[in-house]
This record gives C-alpha cells, structure tokens and sequence, in this order.
C-alpha cells in the first residue's frame, strides 16, 4: 500500500498523461489550523480534467437540539494521513479520478470555519461528484479524528450517542 | 541460544474521551512478553473503564487490528474511540 503525504509533481507534469489518460495528483494532511484551500484545490487538477469538485465540511450553530459555543477536532495525525490515503487509493480503484485531496484540521472551530476540505478532479463530472460523496462518506466511517462540542453548558466527544454509529465505523473497517 | 525476553514494552496512544478518561495522551506500558492487545485493554480498563465498552477500535502500528494480535517490543497501540471526522 502506497502511503502519499503530501502533493505530488506528475513526472509528466501536465502534458502527457498516463495509459488511462490519468495524471497522479494527491494530499492526505492534516494541518493545526486554517486550511490552505487554494494550495489544495491547486494540487488536483490537470488539463485533462473537466471537473473539480470541493465539498467543504463547515462547522455549523445547531445540532441535537443544542446551540454550539464552537467545535473542537483532535487527531491521530500519522494514522488519519494514512488512511486518508487509502481513501483516495479506493477512489482511485473505482473511478476514473486524476487528483483527490483530503485535508482535515484540528483544533478550535468557530461555527462556519471549514474542518474538512475535499477536492476531486475528473475528466467529467459524474465521477467527481461520485468520488467526493465517497470521500466524505468513508472520512467519517474510518479516520480517526474525533469531534467535540462545545455548548454553554457542557461540551461532548461525538461518537458514541448512537450504536449504529459504532457499527458503521467497525464494519467500514473491516472493508478497509 | 538467545535469552528470551520476559517483558515487553509498548507505546500507548490515548485519543478524546480516553485521553481525558486517562488523564494522559502516551503512556509507556509494560508487558508479559506474548501478551496480546486484548491483555493490554484489560490492564488499562482498570484507569479507563470506557475501553471495555467495546465500541472502540485498536490500531497497532497505525493499522487496525483484533484484540487477539499478539504485541511486540516498541509497538505503538492506539485506543480509538468511535471516530467523528469531518
């Protein structure tokens, strides 16, 4: 398994692609701060492509009934890089994407700050679309990153309020 | 013939709810050598009663693994808590 940890120049660079009409553009980080979404966006796409697609994960004011103060986020940073990577190697194996980057921060967010960043690029669209609703999907099955929230009165690590939760995150791995 | 060691020690990764549980993000454990995760999870379960809720997952070496692998001398073992990513 091919552990990529951050962009990546194509041999080819942009001109000549792979026998699948492919080049390789990747990122699988997570970052103590602001994601840099320019760098990120800029590291998938060729001119082969037709389509970039960015899903951004924004933390938002309201959930379970609750008003959130903000969002906290901790990582396993070298094993969520990792299995970010195998990730984007499953999207790879299922469509034909050229780039994928996941970027996922930790620490402090107010609402409306972005955790997550996606960016997908394809020569058409419909796999990008397809391939970004993976992404997000699986990051949420199998990275070990972990969400609390933070209210006026009291704060909770998410995760374990429901057992179907817990067992999507076991059988998502077993798939790993 | 080489001595066989009679301990082991593994590196201890704690994660959100059992960081907090545990009062500590690495801990230094030592061990039977043989023992499998599931030994290192019962030792534990003593300070972080959470681990045996048997929700969470175990990685060792920043892969998931079964409670029955069997640990060696350095392994990095992280307890993860249902993760909630993105």
């Amino acid at each position: 398994m091919s552990f990529r940890g951050g962009a990546e120049e194509s041999r080819f660079g942009t001109e000549i692609p792979r026998e699948l009409g492919m080049t390789d553009r990747s990122m699988f980080k997570i970052v103590d701060g602001p994601i840099d979404e320019v760098a990120l966006e800029g590291s998938v796409r060729t001119d082969a492509d037709g389509a970039v697609i960015v899903f951004r994960g924004v933390a938002r004011k309201f959930s379970r009934g609750r008003e959130v103060v903000h969002l906290e986020y901790e990582a396993y940073p070298e094993m969520a890089e990792k299995v970010m990577a195998e990730i984007g190697n499953e999207i790879k194996e299922r469509w034909p994407v050229s780039g994928v980057a996941i970027v996922h921060r930790t620490g402090v967010l107010e609402v409306g700050q972005a955790s997550v960043v996606i960016a997908i690029s394809a020569p058409h669209r419909g796999e990008a679309f397809a391939a970004s609703q993976y992404a997000i999907d699986r990051l949420k099955q199998v990275v070990p990153i972990w969400k609390k929230e933070v209210w006026d009165d009291g704060s909770q690590w998410i995760g374990w309020e429901s057992e179907s939760g817990a067992r999507a995150q076991a059988s998502g791995v077993s798939e790993l | 013939m080489p001595e066989v060691a009679q301990q082991i020690r593994v590196h201890v990764r704690l994660f959100a709810s059992y960081r907090e549980a545990a009062g500590a993000a690495r801990l230094d454990v030592p061990l039977p050598a043989g023992s499998r995760v599931a030994d290192l999870q019962a030792a534990l379960a003593q300070r972080i009663p959470a681990l045996n809720a048997a929700r969470g997952l175990i990685a060792v070496n920043q892969e998931y693994v079964k409670p029955d692998v069997e640990l060696h001398e350095q392994d990095e073992v992280a307890f993860i808590p249902p993760v909630s990513g993105g």
